[in-house]
This record gives structure tokens, C-alpha cells and sequence, in this order.
């Protein structure tokens, strides 16, 4: 420890927030508590800096049966069942050891699904990276893509989805959001809420050793002597085996009533589930942490209230009980041990073999910490730089293959393709093959679609325009597959709050997604937040990364994203205005700057509710949203991925006051792609839809005219370009 | 036709294979310290990361009470299907020769593959050479899942019309010796193979190929 | 009690796309001239008979078809 620095300063708390603690315990805290209250009233766990913005969000809606607080949001998908899910960063320790990083992301955002009673059904992962030129960025790549495929299919969720990109800013500071889909039945889910003064409080998965204690260990008593480092792991290690034994534990338990509550441990292991199912109880909660099962024989306290040790879960039992909670974790081969009672002191007491070594109120430790307002200012133009790859006198083909083989926009099929996309039998639609995956329910009697997304460089472009995007290209992706948005789960990766340029960057996201929420009628059922992204080069883009969830009552009708037959027409449906403002190509050109059009939310809406409207009716053979390198490189895609090339004419599309390059390669919302019979096209339009014919299927040739621009690719050419990413990997 | 589904700690497939499996008659779950399989008169020993796959895929669900009983119903010549792990589990059990290493360029792998099959007990029109190409489209998807056999043991198979079923031109995804996907013992009533064919049952989620391989133990298993 | 260290290796002549692996990615990183590497598994372990050890090899921590094992009582 510095001399001189005070220990609390070491922790992350500043002079006022203790001067706070001292107030609230009418006391000096002692080491465990000070341990424990750094911990709680970090950002990470308190949201600091947020949680006034968050206050923003529409969080209600008849569909929803669990909302932001509890570990995770739940809608109503009928047959008496429901959806729960969640997206949670990973993104500091990802970038210090990627593939534990991002396996222990999932790890994490597996339990906050089935803490609620529902069985995790699909996993997605919304990755960012530095350039691919980068041998940290593959290497972070390579990691990260492994651990989560190392998880997700050890324990036997089907990963469905997903996205990734690769942009300077995020070179220091990766990112690695984890989104979780599981079902239940309603009645049978459980909340976090300890209650029951006298019930048992129950710890079950694996033993508790020193993970993740790093920065908390400055309050050691004792020096660990030889391999200091080697005993304090930074880095957790996650043990899925361990976790498809606790989770089909949990399950069985919550199955047969034995649970009055269950929260999983995460950040700030003990503390803040126990600090939290007393919060949300209204009751004490009392710890013995001599009771705890540990992996090392001397740990202290504090190292035992703070610890991060994996896949474990703490419950709540009423004493009668607590034997057969206790033979069915015997059963499953997972440990459990009774640590501690619930009270009505309205504390959180720690003990060791009964003497009390912490004590502090629950009120003060879980929502005691102050929140702060943000000092938000616009920045003073671009402020993350340029680069051109891009040679200036590229053809209109030319460029469309740039943007084909740029790693953003190409196939992502080397990464998706090591996951287990298949288990469980409920993928009707695959990665790749739709704009969204498409889960069967059939004990539900009804399917689900769920699409992640979220462009960075477009909300650094205009933070609340680029926010409103992520959520309508969500929604718009779900339409494509049929389905209608259920509810809505995001996480905030941004820079420092403190800094007024981030400070605005959040202020003005969170207000872009708010309003596209209320627009859009989707309630936000829960979230996450990960803030001070900075590294040496600056903060990340500002990325909110949104999930979303809908439902649809056939998924055989479920469009694929592909062309299907020789002769289809092909179609532009809706309000899309494309600009090169924030744009793939915008960024291939060395062209970026502030400034992003805004989207019509309603337009786009109705867009989407005919879409939805026409693929539910067998309408359509196809259906694709113009997203990232514009229309020119959806009409490829589409293309590639059917083997059947196209000849269209996007000169009706010029009509809105555009050039032939924004007709291209420009971007925006309201797109969409669709193909099928000339007349089935032309029936969609309407006054508050227009439906442009562009062309139809058919060819070996991607042909594109728009007056004074032309291009014509080969398909095989174009499906070489898009998949170079395997090629640029070649790990 | 009563159909045994193996359960171990980190078995991840075993409620799809009940699930195909109930398509052809009554499917039960067994859990792994069973001794009593119940009276099926087939047994599959499903896909999954059992126990972790720690030391050697499959190398420790193979001493389970439930394995031991499956080896007696095998020697009698019962009917037994091992998927993916369970492939895994019965060359570790010595009821199937060869062994299971990882794949060639070290990642795990998701994805369709078409299977040549070496003759399917089926009657003559249902035989996969009515299907389009004569083969099977089933998902493969795991990371250790190249087959391997010294050469004379490769050989041997070959002679006895023991691989059961072979990737296709272009459809290895492991690099597994001689294209091997699945093999059968000397008596024919136990068959291995690293695809998933639960996973092919259903038109919504796939195709339906996999039906055929759960016939074709049915078959095995049919009483005289 | 007698500790053992039983290290376990792929066969020579079997293929060991980890060891290759390795192989190939050494002289990036400033090493020439290392060949022939083989990546295997290592069990450490209190045994109160030792003379069991070799069953203990043969029928759990290796598989005699595709490993070699050595024992290393310590």
C-alpha cells in the first residue's frame, strides 16, 4: 500500500463518499466493511453516474412480467409461459484474458437467467475489436469468439446470434456483451427478494476461492508470501461443467417450491447478493463466512465477502426445508452449505464462526451510495480520428467489394460457425440465414425472434440519432422474421461520465433510447452499464448495444434473408433516406465526421408493421434490412446467400434527393430488401409505406445501374470477398 | 419399441435424443448410476460434454454404473447408439474401436455435413439411395471428433463394412482418417457416429435425414 | 502416501495439431530452431499404493490406443 494515500482512496472511494460512510455507520468502518462498501458503491455496482439518466426509460407494458431491478426482465409469451433475458458487459477482464474474459461473460449472464427460474434457451454476443490488422485485436478475437463457444456449448445453450466489429477506438478497450434468452413458466418463476425472518440463507456451486479480488487485496492483513500474484487470480476462471450442474440444481429446486428466493453471484460476490436480497426484502441478512466452502484454506473476511469465484447461487429456504435442498445439490454433485439467516435487523452483518467482524445498515450499503449528475458538453467536432483505405478512385464495383470484404460488413460465418447453433431443437433460423434468430416454443405454442445490435461509429456520429438506429434496426431486423417486439434489454458501453464530452455522449444516448422506446410502444425490462472505456487513445465509441425480443405465432414462415427464386422482383420497402454520414464507406474513405440525419420513428414503425404483416402472410420469398455498407451491399448479401444473382435499377430510388453514391452505399434506417412476386411487392405499399421496384432475381451477376453509376460483380467474385474475414484470420 | 436415453453430469443432447427417439416409440431418461436400463430394448448414449469432457472426452462417464449395464446389453446384442460424446464414450469403453481426437485445426465446429452411409438396415425402399445425392444432411458440431485408428485397424473396418457412415467429397470438418464419421462393432449392433442425427429430425429446425439413423437401430433391435 | 507425477504424451505417429501448433508459431515470437513438439497432459497425485499406478494409467488417465504415459514417483 502507498504510504500516505488513505486505504479508501486505494478503493476507488473519494474523500466525500467515505466522509458518507462514516455518517451512515455513525462510525469509522472497519476493513471488511470498507471493503465491502468499495465494492457496492463502485460504478460498476451502484451505476453512479447513470442511474438519474436510466430513470428515463419506459419500463412498463401489459407483456411484462418482470422488470429492471430483478436479475433479469421477463415477458408474457402466452400458454402460461414467459421469456426472461438480459445483455451484461464483460469487457475489462476480456481484454486482459480474453477467453476466460468472455467465457465467464457468459457464464454470468447464464445465471441471472436461470436465478429467475427460467431455462437458458439461446445465447447472442454483440463483440467489438480494434482493427484486424492488429495482432492484439486478433489475438483478443480469436480469445474471446473461443470462450464463449467454450461455455455456451459445454453447458448446452445454443449460441443464435450476434454481431461484431472492428474500429480503432475500441483497439485498448474491447468489447464483449453477453445477451441470455430463457424460458419459463410463469408461475413457477421466483424473485431475488430475501424474505422470512428466520429462513435459511443457502450457498450452492462451486467453492469460494481469491478470483477477482485484485484492487480489494491492498487491505490484506497478511502478505501470501511466495506467489503472491499466483494466489489472488485476477482473472476468474469459469467452469461451465460446474454450471450445467448448478443450473439443472436450481432448476430441480425452484421445480419442487423449495426456494423462497435465489439470486446468482456476480459482481462483488457475497456482498451484493446479500446486500441485495436484503435490499429488496426489506429485512437483514446475516453471513457467516465460516460456513462458506472455500478453495483456500486462510482467507480472510473480506476476501470471502468479495470474492468472484464462479457459478455460484445464493438462495433463500425456509428451515424446514433446507434438508432437501441440501440432498438435491448432493444429487447434482454440486456443494452447498447453510451460511446464514435472514433478520429483521434491517443490517448486513458479517460473522466469523459467530462473532460479528462487519456490520453495516442494508439501506446504506445497497442504495445509500449518492448518485451523481452528469456536466454534460457537445465536443468540439470528430474527435476520433480518420484513416482511408480506401483508394479514392475506386469504381462503383470496386467499392462495392471493398465494403463486402471490410470486416464489419463481411461474413462472420469463422466465428458464429464455432458455436453450437443446433442444441436444444428450437433454431428455426440459424446465423446468417435470417435478419434475426428464430426460436421454437412449442409448450408455449408460439416462437420467438431475438436480434442484438448497435453501431458505435454511427452514435459517436450523433449519440441520440445513433442510439434511436440501434433500436429501429432491432426492430426492423425482427420484422423480417415476422415478429412483433416484446421487450427490449440494452447495455451502455461508454467512455468517462466525468469528462463532459462522455458526459454528453450518455446524456444524449440514453435519451435517444428512451424515446425510441416510447415510440415504438417496447418497454425496457432490464440493462446494464458499462462506463469509463478509455484508453491511452481516447474513450471508445459511445456503444449502446440494444437486444431485442419479439414474438411470432408461425416460425415456418419466418423469411431467410436470402433470394430464393430465379425471377422474384425485388423491392424497396419503406423510408429509407441514405446519407454517407457515419457510414461504412464514409469510414473507408478517411471521411468521418459529427452529424447523423435523424430517423422518422414513425415511418420506420409502419414499415416494419407491413413487413411483419407480409411475411406472416407467406408473402414474401425474402426479406432483408439495408444496414451497414447500404443498399448496394444488402442487395449482395441477399445474393450470396441464395447463390442467385440480381439486376436492378435504383434509379426510382433517386427521387428522395439523393446521389447515385447515397442511393449505393449510403445508410439509415427503413430499409427493406424484400423479394418475391412483382404483384405481392406492389401490394405493400401504401400511405404510410412506399415500395419501390427495383429489379428481380436471376444471373450469375450482382448488376446494379443507377443512372450514373453502375456496377456489375460475378457472384462467386462477391462471395469471395465476403468472406474474407477466415482469410484474414488465419490463426 | 421402448428407447433408453443415457443421462450424465454435462450430457447437453440427451433431451433432443429423447425427443427424436419418442418419434419411434417410448423414450425414457437414464441417469448414469442406473444399473437398470429399464427394459429398453435400444439404448443411446447421447451428445454432451459429460463430466466436462475432463481428462478425455468420454473417458470418465465410461465407468458409470449405467455404462456398465450398457456393455452387458451390448454383449447380449442389443441395439446401442452412441452420438458425439457418446461416440466418444464407446470407443473409451472399448465397445467400439478407434478413437475420438481433436479436430484438425483445433476449433469446434457447427455445421451441416453430408454423410455417405455404408448399408443402413433398412428395408430396400428406404434405403438413403432413394435420397437426392444418397446422402444424409446432418449437423456435425464438436472439437474433438477426428476419428483414428492405426492403419491395419482402419483396414480391418473397411473389410468388414464396419464404417458405418463416411463424410462426403468436401464435408470432412475434422480431418478425421479415411473421411470416417461413424463406425459399428464386428457384430453390428453397436453404432457410433460424430454427427447429430436428434438434430435432424424435425423439418422446421433442419432436415429430416437423422430419422433413418434412429430407424436403423430400431431395426438392429426389432425382435425376431 | 507417495507422490507421483505421471506425464502423458500422443503417440509418436499420430498427428497433434496442438504440437504443430506450437511448432509453427515458435520462430514468430523469436524462437528458431525448436521441432518435433508434442503437447500432452500432466496428473499429479497422492497415491497409498503405488503399485496400482500402472492400472490407474492404463485404464483412466491415458487411453493406451492414442498415449504413452510415464510414471514419475517424486
Amino acid at each position: 500500500m502507498t504510504v500516505g494515500v488513505a486505504k479508501h482512496r486505494e478503493l476507488g472511494l473519494t474523500d466525500s463518499e467515505y466522509d458518507l460512510i462514516v455518517e451512515k455507520l455513525g462510525r469509522e468502518p472497519n476493513d471488511v466493511e470498507l471493503a465491502m462498501f468499495s465494492l457496492l458503491w463502485s460504478e460498476h455496482c451502484a451505476y453512479k453516474h447513470s442511474r438519474k439518466l436510466l430513470r428515463r426509460l419506459p419500463t412498463e407494458g401489459e407483456r411484462v412480467v418482470m422488470g429492471p431491478g430483478e436479475n433479469a426482465g421477463a415477458v408474457d409469451v402466452g400458454g402460461g409461459y414467459a421469456v426472461a433475458f438480459k445483455v451484461e458487459s464483460h469487457n475489462h477482464p476480456s481484454a486482459v484474458e480474453p477467453f476466460q474474459g468472455a467465457a465467464t461473460g457468459v457464464g454470468g449472464i447464464l445465471r441471472d437467467v436461470f436465478a429467475l427460474g427460467a431455462r437458458p434457451i439461446a445465447i447472442l454476443d454483440s463483440l467489438r475489436f480494434g482493427e484486424l490488422d492488429s495482432v492484439r485485436s486478433r489475438h483478443l478475437l480469436d480469445g474471446a469468439v473461443r470462450g464463449i463457444g467454450h461455455y455456451g456449448n459445454s453447458i448446452g445453450v445454443a449460441t443464435v446470434g450476434g454481431e461484431i466489429y472492428f474500429e480503432p477506438p475500441y483497439e485498448h478497450n474491447c468489447l464483449v456483451n453477453a445477451m441470455c434468452v430463457g424460458l419459463a413458466k410463469t408461475e413457477e418463476m421466483v424473485r431475488a427478494a430475501a424474505a422470512g425472518v428466520g429462513n435459511a440463507v443457502v450457498l450452492m456451486g462451486a467453492s469460494t476461492g481469491r478470483d477477482g479480488i485484485g484492487g480489494a487485496s491492498v487491505l490484506a492483513s497478511a502478505e501470501l508470501g511466495d506467489g503472491d500474484d499466483a494466489k489472488r487470480p485476477t482473472v476468474q476462471i469459469g467452469d461451465p461443467f460446474e454450471e450445467s450442474k448448478v443450473l439443472e440444481c436450481c432448476l430441480e429446486l425452484l421445480g419442487k417450491g423449495l426456494l423462497v428466493s435465489l439470486q446468482d453471484l456476480g459482481a462483488a460476490g457475497l456482498t451484493s447478493s446479500a446486500g441485495e436480497m436484503a435490499s429488496a426484502g426489506g429485512v437483514g441478512i446475516d453471513i457467516d463466512v465460516a460456513r462458506v466452502p472455500l478453495r483456500e484454506a486462510d482467507m480472510e473476511p473480506f476476501e470471502i465477502m468479495v470474492s468472484e469465484s464462479q457459478e455460484r447461487m445464493l438462495a433463500v429456504v425456509e428451515p424446514s426445508r433446507v434438508d432437501e435442498v441440501l440432498a438435491v445439490c448432493e444429487k447434482w454433485q454440486t456443494e452447498s452449505a447453510e451460511i446464514g439467516v435472514v433478520t429483521d435487523s434491517g443490517q448486513v452483518r458479517v460473522l466469523r464462526d459467530g462473532e460479528v467482524v462487519g456490520e453495516m445498515p442494508v439501506e446504506a450499503l445497497v442504495d445509500g451510495c449518492p448518485l451523481y449528475d452528469l456536466d454534460p458538453a457537445e465536443p468540439d467536432g470528430w474527435i476520433y480520428g480518420n484513416r482511408q483505405t480506401l483508394d479514392p478512385g475506386a469504381t462503383a464495383g470496386e467499392t462495392l467489394l471493398a465494403l463486402l470484404s471490410s470486416a464489419n460488413v463481411a461474413s462472420k460465418r469463422w466465428a458464429f460457425e464455432q458455436y453450437d447453433s443446433v442444441v436444444g431443437s428450437r433454431t428455426v433460423r440459424r446465423p446468417e440465414s435470417a435478419d434475426a434468430a428464430v426460436l421454437q416454443l412449442p409448450e408455449a405454442g408460439s416462437a420467438i425472434a431475438v436480434s442484438i445490435d448497435g453501431n458505435g461509429r454511427r452514435v459517436a456520429c450523433d449519440p441520440y440519432a445513433g442510439t434511436v438506429e440501434a433500436v429501429l434496426e432491432c426492430a426492423q431486423n425482427l420484422a423480417c422474421v415476422g415478429a412483433e417486439p416484446l421487450g427490449l434489454t440494452n447495455c451502455l458501453n461508454f467512455g468517462n461520465p466525468e469528462k463532459p464530452a462522455g458526459a454528453w455522449q450518455l446524456d444524449r444516448a440514453v435519451s435517444g433510447l428512451a424515446d425510441a422506446c416510447e415510440a415504438l410502444g417496447v418497454p425496457v425490462v432490464g440493462g446494464n452499464v458499462s462506463l469509463y472505456n478509455e484508453g491511452p487513445d481516447g474513450p471508445i465509441y459511445p456503444t449502446p448495444v440494444v437486444g431485442l425480443v419479439g414474438e411470432l405465432p408461425d416460425p415456418e414462415r419466418a423469411c431467410g434473408s436470402a433470394f430464393a427464386s430465379e425471377g422474384d422482383a425485388i423491392a424497396l420497402l419503406g423510408p429509407f433516406q441514405p446519407s454517407l454520414a457515419g457510414s461504412e464507406l464514409a469510414k473507408l474513405r478517411g471521411e468521418l465526421e459529427m452529424g447523423l440525419p435523424q430517423s422518422d420513428i414513425a415511418a420506420v414503425a409502419a414499415a416494419c408493421t407491413t413487413v411483419r404483416e407480409a411475411v406472416r402472410a407467406g408473402k414474401l420469398s425474402s426479406a432483408h434490412d439495408v444496414s451497414d455498407g447500404g443498399l448496394a451491399c444488402a442487395l449482395a448479401e441477399s445474393a450470396i446467400a441464395g447463390d442467385l444473382g440480381c439486376r436492378v435499377d435504383l434509379s426510382p430510388l433517386l427521387d428522395r434527393s439523393i446521389s447515385s453514391e447515397e442511393a449505393l452505399f449510403g445508410e439509415g434506417r427503413g430499409g427493406f430488401v424484400l423479394s418475391g412476386e412483382r404483384a405481392a411487392l406492389e401490394s405493400l405499399a401504401s400511405n404510410a409505406t412506399e415500395v419501390l421496384i427495383l429489379g428481380e432475381v436471376g444471373g450469375e451477376k450482382i448488376e446494379v445501374t443507377t443512372g450514373d453509376a453502375s456496377l456489375a460483380i460475378g457472384l462467386v467474385e462477391a462471395e469471395r470477398a465476403w468472406n474474407a474475414i477466415s482469410r484474414a484470420i488465419a490463426l | 419399441m421402448i428407447w433408453g436415453v443415457l443421462q450424465f453430469p454435462g450430457s447437453c443432447d440427451e433431451r433432443d435424443a429423447l425427443h427424436a427417439c419418442s418419434l419411434l416409440g417410448e423414450a425414457r431418461l437414464i441417469w448414469h448410476e442406473e444399473r437398470d436400463l429399464g427394459g429398453a430394448d435400444a439404448v443411446v448414449v447421447p451428445g454432451g460434454f459429460s463430466y466436462g469432457d475432463y481428462l478425455r472426452a468420454g473417458a470418465i462417464a465410461r465407468f458409470s454404473p449405467a455404462m456398465e449395464a450398457v456393455a452387458e446389453f451390448a454383449a447380449a446384442g442389443g441395439p446401442v447408439l452412441g452420438i458425439c460424446n457418446g461416440f466418444q464414450v464407446l470407443c473409451e469403453a472399448g465397445l467400439l474401436p478407434g478413437a475420438l481426437l481433436r479436430n484438425e485445426d483445433l476449433r469446434f465446429t457447427c455445421r451441416q455435413v453430408e454423410l455417405q452411409v455404408g448399408h443402413l438396415n433398412l428395408p430396400e425402399e428406404t434405403q438413403v439411395s432413394a435420397l437426392p445425392g444418397g446422402t444424409l444432411s446432418i449437423p456435425a458440431k464438436h472439437g474433438e471428433g477426428r476419428y483414428w485408428a492405426p492403419e491395419e485397424m482402419l483396414d480391418e473396418l473397411e473389410a468388414n463394412g464396419q464404417v458405418a457412415y463416411r463424410y462426403a467429397p468436401g464435408h470432412n470438418p475434422n480431418g478425421s482418417a479415411r473421411d470416417i464419421a461413424g463406425v459399428r462393432n464386428k457384430a453390428g449392433n453397436v453404432v457410433g457416429l460424430m454427427p447429430h442425427p436428434e438434430h435432424a429430425v424435425d423439418p422446421l429446425t433442419g432436415s429430416t435425414d437423422g430419422l433413418r439413423i434412429f430407424e436403423a437401430v430400431a431395426a438392429a433391435g426389432a425382435p425376431a | 502416501m507417495a507422490r507421483a507425477r505421471v506425464l502423458i504424451r500422443p503417440k509418436e505417429g499420430i498427428l497433434d495439431p496442438q504440437g504443430k501448433a506450437v511448432e509453427r508459431a515458435l520462430p514468430a515470437l523469436g524462437f528458431e530452431g525448436v521441432e518435433h513438439v508434442r503437447v500432452g497432459r500432466m496428473v499429479e497425485l497422492d497415491a497409498e499404493d503405488p503399485e496400482r499406478l500402472s492400472e490407474l494409467c492404463e485404464k483412466l488417465l491415458a487411453n493406451p490406443l492414442i498415449e504413452d504415459y510415464e510414471i514419475q514417483t517424486l
